[in-house]
């Protein structure tokens, strides 16, 4: 039992207080290409107030049945972006990712893929889970090959489920297996 | 994929309704029936404060926790309870409590049979790894029930109990997926 | 061809409609105490509802539907007496994506078979696409429920993602299908 878990070389998985993460995820939020790409809830800037009364609603919950991190660098402890685990499948083992990197200047250079990993190494050995699911836009490469990186395998499109700036995207769905992670870390 | 879950040989699991809390206080107006089940202080409930608990309790929704009355098959009748509790999902482990409320249904079978019904439950529907439960060493025909259906002793935390002028132990009983379905093989 | 006159909610057999509060409760009840209608649906582990907790179910329904404006939920009834047989839910609609998902189920076995489930989807589908003027419909069905999966495939839906091994029931893993159907493969 001597695994680290939540903290790699150049991240660490850390905790979300309401106040610090809401402003910066209001100021990600301005970036429109981040949000689009995120998620597929139309953009819409919310204040920072607002995404704070969502988050301390979320975490006074009696059962809390969500995993979601904040993405802070190594050694700078810069807060990057955040990664969460959610939709809990209990009795399946089966639960969803999300990741997010908010600042830009941190695309492309592996702090997602380790932020990643740092969260499959969460849920399979802390949370013992089954497998591990996430939704990511099809022309969203940079991510899916990121995913890939990872250990997710590619489990279908589900297509024209996103229409934006005048294009029609599919949502690729992604899966990693217990067993498949465990062989990627050999 | 068959079988009714929820389905025995003796006895059905079904939901928890008005009339659980008014079988309660009918319940534990036997100190008998009571200190066999509770380690609280036994003492009569009125319906209404087991109705007002019961509103209480069912009030929000219960993620973790499988409550279900047992009914007997061939008349439908409700003559206890069983459920799973405090389900640690990550451990895959949980506890069983069951209690059948009037003593003319004691001793035959039907106990057992609500176990079963809820093992399958647990290791078939909630994929559990483990089951544990506590009972008390002066209800040996409980612990009978439960060795039947597969429970193995894990310990005892010693003089735990203090009742009718003497100390008492809670023992300690868990069954393993592997271990119930080897039980299960063949059938 | 589709005509303001034509009825949104009657099929041949079964008709779209509303909640009633006062009896279903009672008859969905019964259902919930089937574990294989339970897990036919999805990996919602089965747990047994009393009509009271029905009745919860069926207020928070409605709430979300007025409040998230997100969904929308019909009961599936006979049309010769009104007698409640399953239901039909469109939900997690994307109004900026024009996507929605579908589900239904027909709570009695013996009501099972009878082409009931074919004509609640064709009413649900005319009425994503032709009221809802959405753009695409998902389906999950788990691989075991090969009925539903013939349903959804007759009605022109394409098997879009296998995530593998989401299920586990009865002691064996399952996968879990989700189903897509755009609006152009759609022939009303």
């Amino acid at each position: 039992m001597n695994a680290i878990l939540l903290t790699g070389s150049r991240v660490r998985l850390a905790c979300q207080d309401a106040q610090e993460t809401s402003l910066a995820f209001a100021r990600w939020q301005r970036d429109t290409q981040y949000v689009r790409l995120l998620s597929t809830d139309p953009a819409f800037p919310w204040s920072a107030e607002k995404i704070k009364s969502w988050m301390v609603e979320e975490q006074e919950k009696p059962l809390q049945d969500e995993f979601f991190f904040n993405i802070r660098t190594i050694p700078d402890d810069l807060l990057i972006g955040f990664v969460g685990l959610h939709e809990f499948s209990w009795a399946h083992g089966d639960a969803w990712v999300a990741i997010g990197i908010g600042e830009r200047q941190y695309w492309g250079k592996g702090y997602g893929t380790e932020a990643m990993r740092l969260a499959l190494q969460f849920a399979f050995m802390e949370l013992n889970l089954w497998r591990v699911s996430l939704g990511v836009y099809n022309n969203n490469t940079r991510a899916i090959r990121s995913y890939q990186k990872a250990g997710f395998q590619i489990e279908g499109l589900q297509r024209s489920a996103g229409r934006r700036a005048g294009q029609v995207w599919d949502i690729c769905f992604m899966g990693i297996l217990r067993r498949e992670w465990e062989k990627s870390l050999e | 994929m068959n079988d009714n879950l929820l389905v025995g040989k003796l006895v059905r699991l079904s939901a928890v309704t008005e009339a659980w809390p008014e079988a309660i206080a009918r319940w534990s107006r036997s100190s008998e029936t009571f200190r066999l089940m509770d380690s609280g202080v036994s003492s009569p409930y009125s319906v209404k404060a087991t109705k007002d608990m019961f509103d209480k309790e069912f009030q929000q929704e219960k993620p973790n926790n499988f409550l279900f009355t047992i009914h007997m098959l061939q008349d439908d009748q409700m003559i206890g309870d069983i459920g799973l509790d405090g389900i640690r999902w990550t451990h895959g482990d949980c506890f069983v409590g069951i209690g059948i409320g009037e003593k003319q249904f004691w001793g035959k079978g039907y106990g057992t049979d609500a176990m079963r019904i809820i093992l399958r439950f647990a290791f078939y529907e909630l994929n559990l790894h483990r089951v544990s439960l506590n009972v008390f060493d002066y209800n040996p025909r409980a612990i009978r029930s439960y060795e039947k259906a597969g429970f193995t002793h894990e310990g005892r935390v010693r003089q735990s109990l203090n009742r009718a002028g003497r100390r008492w132990d809670v023992v300690y009983m868990g069954i393993l997926r592997a271990e119930w379905e080897r039980m299960n093989a063949g059938q | 061809m589709m005509t303001i006159e034509k009825s949104l909610y009657e099929g041949e057999q079964i008709c779209l409609a509303s909640i009633d509060h006062e009896n279903d409760p009672q008859i969905e009840s019964g259902w919930t105490h089937d574990a294989e209608y339970i897990r036919l649906l999805g990996p919602e582990p089965v747990r047994p509802l009393s009509p009271a907790q029905i009745k919860k179910k069926y207020e928070a329904i409605e709430k979300e539907i007025e409040e998230e404006k997100n969904s929308f939920y019909f009961t599936l009834r006979m049309r010769s007496d009104d007698r409640l047989i399953g239901f039909a839910r469109l939900n997690w609609i994307e109004w900026n994506h024009g996507s929605g998902h579908i589900e239904l189920g027909i709570g009695s076995p013996q009501d099972r078979g009878q082409g009931y489930g074919s004509e609640a989807l064709k009413l649900l589908l005319n009425f994503a696409f032709d009221e809802l003027n959405l753009h695409r419909l998902s389906a999950s069905v788990p691989e075991y429920n090969t009925t539903a999966l013939h349903l959804f495939q007759k009605a022109g839906f394409q098997v879009e993602v296998r995530r593998r091994q989401a299920l586990q029931r009865d002691g064996r893993r399952w996968d879990m299908l989700h189903l897509g159907l755009l609006r152009q493969e759609w022939s009303p």
